[in-house]
Order: structure tokens, then sequence, then C-alpha cells
């Protein structure tokens, strides 16, 4: 059998067996050892992979197989990875098994909030698994859905205006999905029957009116889940409602939906419309990376502070995208998984600062390094990841867009590149801001003293998102060769068209 | 010879670095700081050792020094020529920094188990200690620019954490916070003249860069912006990261409050070494900045004339021991940066070349003594302020006796190391730009005024009375100021103009007499002022500052240059850029969102009374709108 087909398998049952347990205790139980099972599994499928790849399977995507499931209008089950998909695979499990720790806690409706997240997640790794647009397009919209609930149910504040505005936005998105997805859909005729198959369509120079219509629609509806500016407001309010799990799968996982869509599906199908089109994305994306960083400068409420730093963050990754060079992209893959780990650390530590102070404002913590120094530690790595510290995987991911986008020929690309820049500046401001006022100074709250520091079940959660940052960021050179590779027939797709 | 075994200098500190961060909190604090110790003695050793078979036995090939890469692995790919590689480049000036610092670094390690002795923290403090010396270490061997960018980095952060080490004291949090975003600022300089340079060159590699062949040079030459080649840019714009670390004016803000770190890591990280990485910055690519960047060079010399200047007249006039030294510190590096500014290439032509290497060397003995000294001072008196400070030379005589020599050597009286190394500075200056020479000239007399005017301030002047007597510092804290005061005599004997050149090539060097005599009376005489206002209780200093006035103020407030700082951040950056956007976004970008929401509800409230259910309102509108279609059917279709 397909091992990938073990990732929608894998969630499915765990959610069946969750059904039957009776409490919190067991909900929980079930939950780690379904997605435990998952991370093993995504790890086999990484060394498997690259034990293929290594005896010389250069096919563009392992794992292949195609099941068709509605022959009438000849959509598929097609699924198979590349060494991108594989590593986004990686990083999702991490995060999902990390949350499921970080709501070890969650004692209101917990049967119910774990089938939730685990749904939420079949979604998230089954849109990397598919090779078939339709397919994609229906697991994007399972691990958007279970969202409105996870806010609605289980968040706090104002949190059914925030899961509906969320909600409603990202489903804005999937309209103009729907759209672009069916102009693909039909425009493939011109080859002969239509298709979703990705990698049919990959196949098919699709006309450039055509491009230049549906572009758009698949850009931007991708690009609402990847925060791009002036679309990404859904992002600070959905966060700083969202309980902590829901925070980091989503900040962490959900919005790379966002990021992946954009380059699998908008750019590597319709390349000339992207060559055309990149400079307005450039300039919102430009825009989305340094407006983001100085937003989060003012910000009081660390969920805000941390949803800002993402839309920057997030901005940099579909702008290094949109550069169109093998090395930009590269770094803007790194970019997602470094900033998917990154987030989600930071979201989890909130989370637990926020379960004992019961605040999540800046100005009302102090000097919480003496009383939870495992914290406090943490959210520094968090931190220093943030603002691109070398040894980290921040750093790795930062200058890999750089270097690329610099590479370009055009003036215009370096100079927004150097405007880009700036926000390593503008995120040390932040970062610093928020670490000098709630980690370090006098204790401010004196009943903050009798506060405790993290628990096993919290410390394993974190503990197991620091470990690839720092991986990743003191032994780079694996994780982006694989990833050039993999990005060898993109850029090529891309660059021949110009 | 193989080098094979230096990958140890860089991995034993890292080594203490993990296992006193990770496990050190279950050790006893002494335990940490002996493995500490004992790791950089070992790397002292092994330091000395490199120096002694590079320099006399393997290092010259042929009448000149080879740049031998020990060991170079690609960590990161960009492009096929774009990558960043980690490795060990061994030449002259890396030799030279691996004997600064390990020596450094081995006595604040060894000075620090005394000084620390019962803080909170001391495993983590040697912890930070190790990672500093780890990535400064890193740093002066990287074979490529990029490698040395990521230690910069890694560098920038050990001194955050250092300076921040009492993170409990709001002043010293506000102090590491400073120092890492001004240099990070500059770092940005830095990181975009990388870029610039690597897209013209297409390479990182330090021995492509400074090596002979010029033609990869070529489009950046050729390219310009705004009247300057492309590649004088990139020097600016790599000079600014170096002037970022070495705090050079305007950047030079962050390292008088960075004092409010441990005594120790000053001197250490806020004298000797990490300071002076943007000398070494420069010197590291001195032939593209001489080459190719001739502008961006006399930037650097009239920078560095006006930072030496600047700093030695606020120095005169604080009186925090340690704000003077950083003072001090920002002077002498400012003759750094001077002598390589004003420096030629090969022969006795790149005199400033090494002058300011041999300059950066004696500095770091006798500075790193001032600090270690000073922090013996305040280790026996528990204050940082010299009003609350006068006649310790009785209980403390071998501090006073180090520091006696440390002020001396500073001040370039004869035969001790300064001397030796001012002098060459002098003469490099002289004979490439008078007025330059002007400065530092008048510099080295108000250098040798202010550092006794804290000499005298704290040994002699009025005995105060202290809380309970000032007592000697214990052993571990005196060893190190009687090895770094040897160091201070007798570093200025080392032949240095036949190990460290522009070219690689010994040259002979003399003593200038015609420079080094009146240089050596402005600082007699400044010595003699200071002696004259501060050896005994006078009123005289304070006249004389009344007398000056305003003028006295400004510089007693910095030239207000931190105001005008907190004035762009404060101001400027949080209320004019960071909240007007955070406005904008709440209220302009969200608020279009939801008024696209509120307009779909309220035309839906509005619409909705069609659909009431209510079959006489639909029988009604079903007849009207009949009786509708059937006139327009009837007038105007037909």
């Amino acid at each position: 059998m397909n091992i990938l087909n073990l990732f929608v398998i894998i969630p499915v049952v765990t959610m069946a067996a969750i059904l039957f347990t009776k409490d919190l205790r067991g909900a929980r139980l079930v939950s780690a050892v379904g997605m435990g099972l998952q991370l093993i599994a995504a790890v086999v499928l990484i060394f498997s992979f690259f034990a293929l790849r290594k005896a010389g399977d250069s096919a563009e995507f392992l794992f292949y197989s195609d099941v068709t499931w509605f022959e009438s209008l000849n959509i598929h089950y097609a699924i198979g990875v590349d060494s991108i998909a594989v590593w986004m695979i990686g990083l999702a499990s991490v995060v999902v098994f990390a949350g499921i720790f970080a709501s070890w806690q969650m004692e209101y409706l917990s049967r119910e909030f774990f089938i939730s997240l685990i749904l939420l997640a079949t979604g998230v790794f089954g849109f990397f698994i598919s090779l078939d647009l339709f397919t994609m397009f229906l697991f994007y919209e399972v691990a958007v859905i279970p969202m409105y609930l996870l806010i609605g149910i289980w968040g706090s504040g104002p949190k059914e205006y925030s899961a509906m505005k969320l909600t409603l936005m990202l489903m804005g998105g999937s309209a103009l999905l729907i759209v672009g997805l069916l102009g693909l859909y039909f425009g493939s005729a011109q080859a002969g029957e239509v298709t979703f198959n990705l990698l049919e369509l990959s196949r098919i120079n699709f006309p450039v009116t055509m491009q230049r219509f549906f572009f758009p629609f698949l850009f931007v509806g991708f690009g609402i889940l990847g925060a791009l500016f002036p679309l990404h407001t859904w992002s600070p309010d959905g966060h700083a409602s969202a309980p902590t799990a829901v925070s980091m799968l989503h900040a962490g996982v959900l919005m790379k939906l966002g990021g992946y869509g954009c380059f699998r599906v908008a750019m590597f199908l319709l390349p000339e419309a992207a060559n055309e089109m990149a400079w307005i994305f450039l300039i919102l994306t430009t825009i989305s990376v340094v407006y983001g960083a100085f937003g989060a400068i003012w910000q009081k409420d660390l969920k805000y502070i941390n949803a800002y730093s993402s839309v920057s963050h997030c901005g940099l990754v579909l702008f290094a995208l949109l550069m169109m060079n093998q090395t930009a992209m590269d770094g803007a893959i790194i970019q997602m998984i470094s900033h998917g780990l990154m987030t989600a650390l930071f979201f989890a530590l909130i989370g637990m600062i926020y379960s004992r102070t019961h605040t999540r404002n800046i100005n009302e913590m102090g000097g919480l390094m003496k009383v939870m120094p495992f914290l406090a530690v943490a959210y520094m790595i968090a931190g220093f990841a943030s603002l691109g510290l070398p040894g980290l995987s921040g750093f790795v991911a930062e200058m890999t867009v750089f270097i690329g986008s610099f590479q370009h020929q055009d003036l215009f690309h370096r100079v927004i590149t150097i405007i880009a820049t700036l926000s390593i500046v503008i995120t040390a401001v932040y970062i610093l801001r928020v670490v000098g006022k709630i980690l370090l100074g006098e204790l401010q709250n004196p009943e903050h003293q009798k506060l405790g520091d993290a628990l096993w079940f919290e410390k394993l959660s974190l503990v197991l998102l620091i470990l690839p940052i720092v991986a990743m960021g003191t032994l780079p050179l694996f994780l982006s060769n694989t990833i050039l590779d993999a990005l060898k027939p993109i850029v090529e797709r891309l660059t021949a068209m110009i | 010879m193989s080098f094979q075994y230096t990958i140890l200098i860089l991995l034993i500190p890292l080594a203490c670095f993990l296992i006193n961060g990770l496990v050190g909190m279950k050790f006893k604090p002494l335990l940490s700081g002996i493995l500490g110790t004992a790791g950089l003695g070992i790397i002292w050793l092994l330091s000395l050792f490199t120096a002694y078979t590079y320099f006399f036995q393997v290092g010259q090939v042929n009448g000149e020094f080879q740049k031998i890469v020990v060991i170079n692995a690609e960590w990161l790919r960009f492009t096929d020529k774009l990558h960043i590689d980690m490795g060990i480049l061994l030449d002259p000036i890396s030799v030279m920094m691996l004997v600064v610092i390990t020596t450094v670094s081995f006595m604040v390690h060894l000075y620090s188990i005394g000084y620390m002795h019962g803080e909170r923290g001391f495993q983590r403090f040697y912890a930070f200690l190790a990672l500093f010396t780890f990535s400064m270490l890193g740093l002066v061997v990287a074979t490529n620019i990029f490698q040395m960018y990521v230690f910069w980095e890694l560098v920038g952060v050990s001194s955050f954490l250092l300076i921040g080490f009492y993170y409990d004291r709001p002043s010293a949090v506000a102090a590491s916070k400073k120092a890492f975003i001004v240099t990070r600022f500059a770092d940005l300089g830095f990181l975009i003249g990388i870029l610039v340079l690597s897209y013209f060159t297409g390479t990182f590699d330090f021995i492509a860069l400074t090596g002979s062949d010029q033609s990869i040079f070529a489009s950046g030459a050729a390219a310009s912006f705004m009247g300057l080649s492309a590649l004088t840019w990139a020097a600016l714009l790599i000079f600014m990261g170096g002037a970022g670390k070495s705090a050079m004016f305007p950047l030079h803000i962050w390292l008088p409050d960075a004092m409010e770190g441990p005594t120790p890591v000053s001197a250490l990280i806020h004298a000797a070494t990490m300071v002076v990485a943007g000398v070494f910055l420069v010197a590291r690519m001195f032939p593209v900045f001489f080459f190719q960047a001739p502008a961006a060079l006399e930037l650097v010399a009239y920078v560095g004339g006006f930072t030496s200047l600047f700093a030695a007249i606020i120095a005169c006039t604080q009186f925090d021991i340690k704000r003077v030294l950083a003072f001090s510190t920002l002077s002498q590096i400012g003759y750094m940066m001077l002598a390589l500014g004003v420096s030629g290439y090969g022969g006795h032509e790149g005199l400033g070349y090494m002058a300011a290497l041999f300059h950066l060397f004696t500095h770091a003995m006798f500075k790193a003594l001032l600090f270690l000294g000073a922090g013996s001072v305040i280790h026996a008196v528990h204050s940082n302020v010299m009003q609350e400070m006068g006649g310790l030379r009785k209980y403390l005589p071998v501090t006073h006796l180090t520091f006696l020599i440390a002020c001396l050597t500073i001040a370039g009286v004869p035969f001790l190391s300064g001397f030796f190394s001012k002098d060459e500075i002098l003469v490099a200056a002289w004979q490439s730009n008078k007025f330059l020479f002007a400065v530092e000239f008048l510099v080295a007399g108000i250098t040798a005024f202010y550092m006794f005017r804290l000499y005298f301030n704290i040994f002699w002047g009025k005995e105060k009375t202290y809380a309970h007597p000032p007592h000697e510092s214990p052993l571990t804290m005196t060893i190190p100021l009687v090895l770094l005061a040897l160091g201070s005599i007798f570093a200025g004997y080392l032949p240095f103009s036949e190990l460290i050149s522009s070219d690689y090539k010994p040259f002979e060097t003399t003593l200038h007499l015609s420079v080094a005599i009146p240089s050596v009376l402005i600082g007699l005489a400044g010595i003699g002022l200071a002696m004259l206002f501060y050896r005994r209780e006078s009123t005289l200093p304070d006249r004389i500052a009344a007398s000056l006035g305003s003028f006295y103020k400004v510089v007693l407030n910095k030239f207000y240059i931190d105001e005008l700082y907190l004035f762009v951040t404060r101001k400027i950056i949080f209320n004019y850029i960071s909240r007007p956007i955070a406005w904008f976004d709440r209220h302009i970008v969200d608020g279009t969102m939801n008024g696209i929401g509120w307009v779909t509800e309220t035309s839906s409230q509005k619409i909705k009374g069609l659909q009431s259910g209510r079959i006489s309102q639909y029988g009604f509108v079903f007849a009207i709108a009949a009786v509708g279609l059937a006139l327009v059917f009837i007038y105007f279709i037909n």
C-alpha cells in the first residue's frame, strides 16, 4: 500500500477511536498515540523518500498513485510527493503532535475538541499529498471548516466575531479559488479530456489571455490564506481568539497551505501570467513584510504581536516565491517550514504563559524569567529564531531569500529586496521589546511569584518544536539542497516563458 | 605542519557552552567555572602554539605569509557560485586575533571565578562567556564574508546576553536591548553590503576577494549609483557594520550603556575583542577598500579620527569609572580605524595597516587590564562612581600598581607597549594626512589627562569613608592583573612589522623620534595636568568646569546624541510610523472588511421583507408585476 494513504487513514481512525473514549484523559491519550504514529509515519516517509532519491528514482513525484473516484467528471484521488511536500508533511506532523500536548488540559468538550483538531489536521495532510486539484481543494476546505468551530466554541474574547470573520474571509478565498480551478479544468480541454490532475495540467501551455484572467483568482485565493496584504486582517483577530493548539496549527501549518498553493498551483500552472503580474504582488508582499513588522511594534497583546509578525514573515514567503528564481524560492520554502515551527512555538508559549498569568497584555507582566525559567528561555529561543539569529532556522530562511532575491538582474527586484531586509531590524525591535517587558526586569505582579514552570507535557511540546528549529539552523545543507532539486522543474517552467 | 587541530580551538568553547548551558544548573557553581576556565586554558595554549608555528616556522614561504585554509566545508548553498562555507583560514591577522581573544578570554574566565563568586546565575555566566569566545573565534578565522556575518551576529547576541546578565535590573535590560538594536541596524548595512558585493563579484570567499585577481571587480566598479561606484557603496555599507560593532560615531551610543554588564564582560567584549571586530573587518577587506573603494577608506579615516577626539573629550567629564574606560575604548578604536584609513598598500606604505593591528593587540592587553583593575576596585568599594573613591592605593596594592602600569601604557609613556603602537599610528597619519595627525596628536594629550584623572581620583585624593575597609581581591583576580600587566609592558617589543603587513610581506620599521618625542611630551603634559588637578583634593577642576558653562554641560551629557536617538526611535518610529500603521490596519484595512460585512448584512435586512411568507403580499406583488410586465411588452417590445 502507498505510505501516503496513511496520512489520511491514521487521522480518520484516530477520530473514530476518540468517539469511544469517555473523557479528557482518554481523548488526549488516543490523540497523542494517533498523532505520534502520524509523526513516525512522517519520519519513515522522509527516510524512504530520500532513500529512493538516492537510489536514483528521479521522477518528479514519488509514491504516486491514482484512483478515480468521480468518473464522469474525471476527478481522481491522485497522490504523490516531491521533497517539498515531504518536508511540509514533516512540519505538519511535528506541529500537530506538539499541538496535542499543548491542549493536554482542554477540559471543555474535550472529545469534540480533539476530533475537530484532528479533522483539521486531516485536511492539511490531504492537501499536501494531493496531486488532483479537486481533491486538493476538498482537503483544503476540510482544513478550513473545523477552524470555525474550534475558534467559535473553544476560543476566547470576541470569539464568535473572530471565527465568523476568519471563516468568511477564507471562504471568500475559496470562492476565488474554485473559479480559478474550474478555469484550469475547462481550459485543459484543449489538450484532450478535461482534467484536474496537476501533472497533466503542467504539461499544457495555456493561452496567455486565459492565464491573465485566472491567475489572479488562484493567486489571491491562496494568498488570502498566506496573509497577503491587504487581505490579512482575519489573522490578528483569528489568532487572538483561537485556543492555543488552533493558533499553532493555523499559523504553523494552515497558513503554509496558502504559500504552497500559490507556487504549486497558481504560479506553476500559469507561468506566463505569473511573470507578467509578479510586480503587482511583489509590491503588495513588500508592504506586508515591512508593514506587518511595524504593526507588531505597537501591539500590546502577545497574540496580536505574533499575528502581525506572521503577516511579515508569511509576506516574505510570497515575496520570495514571486522572485521566481531557484534560490529565492528555496528560501521561501525554508521560511515556510521555519516560520511554521517558530510561530507554533510562540503560540504554544503564549498559551502556556496565559494559562498561568491569565493575561496576554505585555504591560501586565514582567520578570517572568525568575518564576518560569523554562518557558522564558524557550520564548527567547523562539524570539531569536524570529529575528533571524544564526544557528536557528530563521536565519537560514531569510538569508536564502535575500541572497536569492538580490541575484535578480532587474533593479526593481533588488531595490525591494533592500526594503524587505529592513524587516530584520524592525523584528529585532518588537521581539526585544516583548522579551524585555515580560521576561526580564523585576517581577511586576507579586501574584506571579507563585506561578509554576512548565509541566512535563508542556516541556515535551516545546522541545519537540525547538529541536527542528535548531537542527535547521545549524545543519541546513541537506534540507536546502533537496528543496533546490525539487524546485528545478518549477523554476524551469517559470523562466522558460520569459 | 598541519593545522587540523585548530578546529579544537573552536570546538572546545562550543562544548563548554553546551555543557554549561544545558546541564550547568545541576553543577556546583565552582565546577562550571573551573570547566570553562580549563577549556579556555587549553585553547589558549593551542593558540599560542599555532601562533608560534605559523609565524616562526611554516607560515612564511618565500618571504610572504601564506593564507592557509585548514578546513572549509559547505554549510549552505545558494547558487553554484554563492555558498556559505564554514571553515578556518589562518593568516597573520587571524592568528594574531586568536592569540588576543584566547588570552583575554582566559584571563577573564580566571578572574571571574573570584569576581562573580556567589552571584546568581554563575553557570549561566560561564556558558555565555564560552558562547561569546566561540563566536568571536569563529568570526576571526572565517574563510568567507558570510561566515563572518554568521559569527558576527552570534557575537552580537552573546554581547546582548552578557550585558543583560543582571536581567532583573531595568537599566541592564535597556542597555542590552539598545546594544542589540543599534548593532543590528548597523548589521543591516553589513548585510546589504554583502548582497551588493556578492552580486557583482559572485563570491563570498575572502581569498578571492582579497587576492591579486582584480577582474572579479570589473562589473562592480563599472556600475554606479548616485555618483559612487557600486563597490564603493558595498564598502561603505560593510564599514557601517564594522562601525556599529566597533561603536564608531554616530553608532557609538550603545557602548557606554553596555557597561551595565558585569565588569569582566566589559573587559572581554567591550574593550578587547568584540568592539575591535570592526577594525578586523576593515583589515580583512583591506585590499577591497584600498583598490576598489578609496573613498570609503577615506571615510574610515575621518570617522576614526572624529570618534577618537569626540570620545576623548567626553571621557574627561564622566564620573562613572567604567564609562570613562568605555569612552577611552571608543577613542582608541578610533585610532585604529584612522590608521587603517590612512594606510597604503604594500611595504612601508602599509604602515597604517600594521599600526592599526599592532595597536589592536597592545590595546587589548592594557584595556583589558584597566577594566579588570576597575573591576577589582569596584569589587572592593561596591561602587562605580569615582567621587566615592579615593586613597585606595594603600588598600589595593596589586590593583594599584597594575592599574598604574596600564595608565602609563595608554598614555604612551616610552618603552611600554602603547608607546610603540601609538607611535606607528602617528607616523602613518603624519605621512598621509597632516590634519588627522594633528587631531591624533591632540587626542594623545587628552588621553593621558583623562586616564590620570581617573587614576588619581581612585587611588589618590582624599580618602573616603567606606562601609567596610576595602581589601585586595583574591588571587584568581590578581593573577590575571599581573599577567596582563606583563603583557602591557612587553607586547611592544614584538617585531610586529615582520609579522603583519598589508601585503603579507615583512618589512622594517624604526622608531621615528621626530614624532615620538613630541607625542611623549604631550602625554607627559596631560599626566602633569591631571596630577595638578586631582592628586590632592582641589576645587580647580570644578571651577574650570563652571567657567566652561554650557559647553561642559553638553559634553557631560555626551553631546545629547542619546537624546537624539531617543527622539528618533520613540517619537518617530514608535509614534509616527508604528502607531499610525497599527491604526490604519485596524480602522482602514480591517474597517473595509467589516464594511463589506456590514453592507452585506444591511442590504439583506432591507430586502428580507420580500420573503415574508404572507400569501397576500406575494399575491399583491405578483399582480403588480404581471400588470407591469404586460405594459412593458405592449408598449416597448412591440
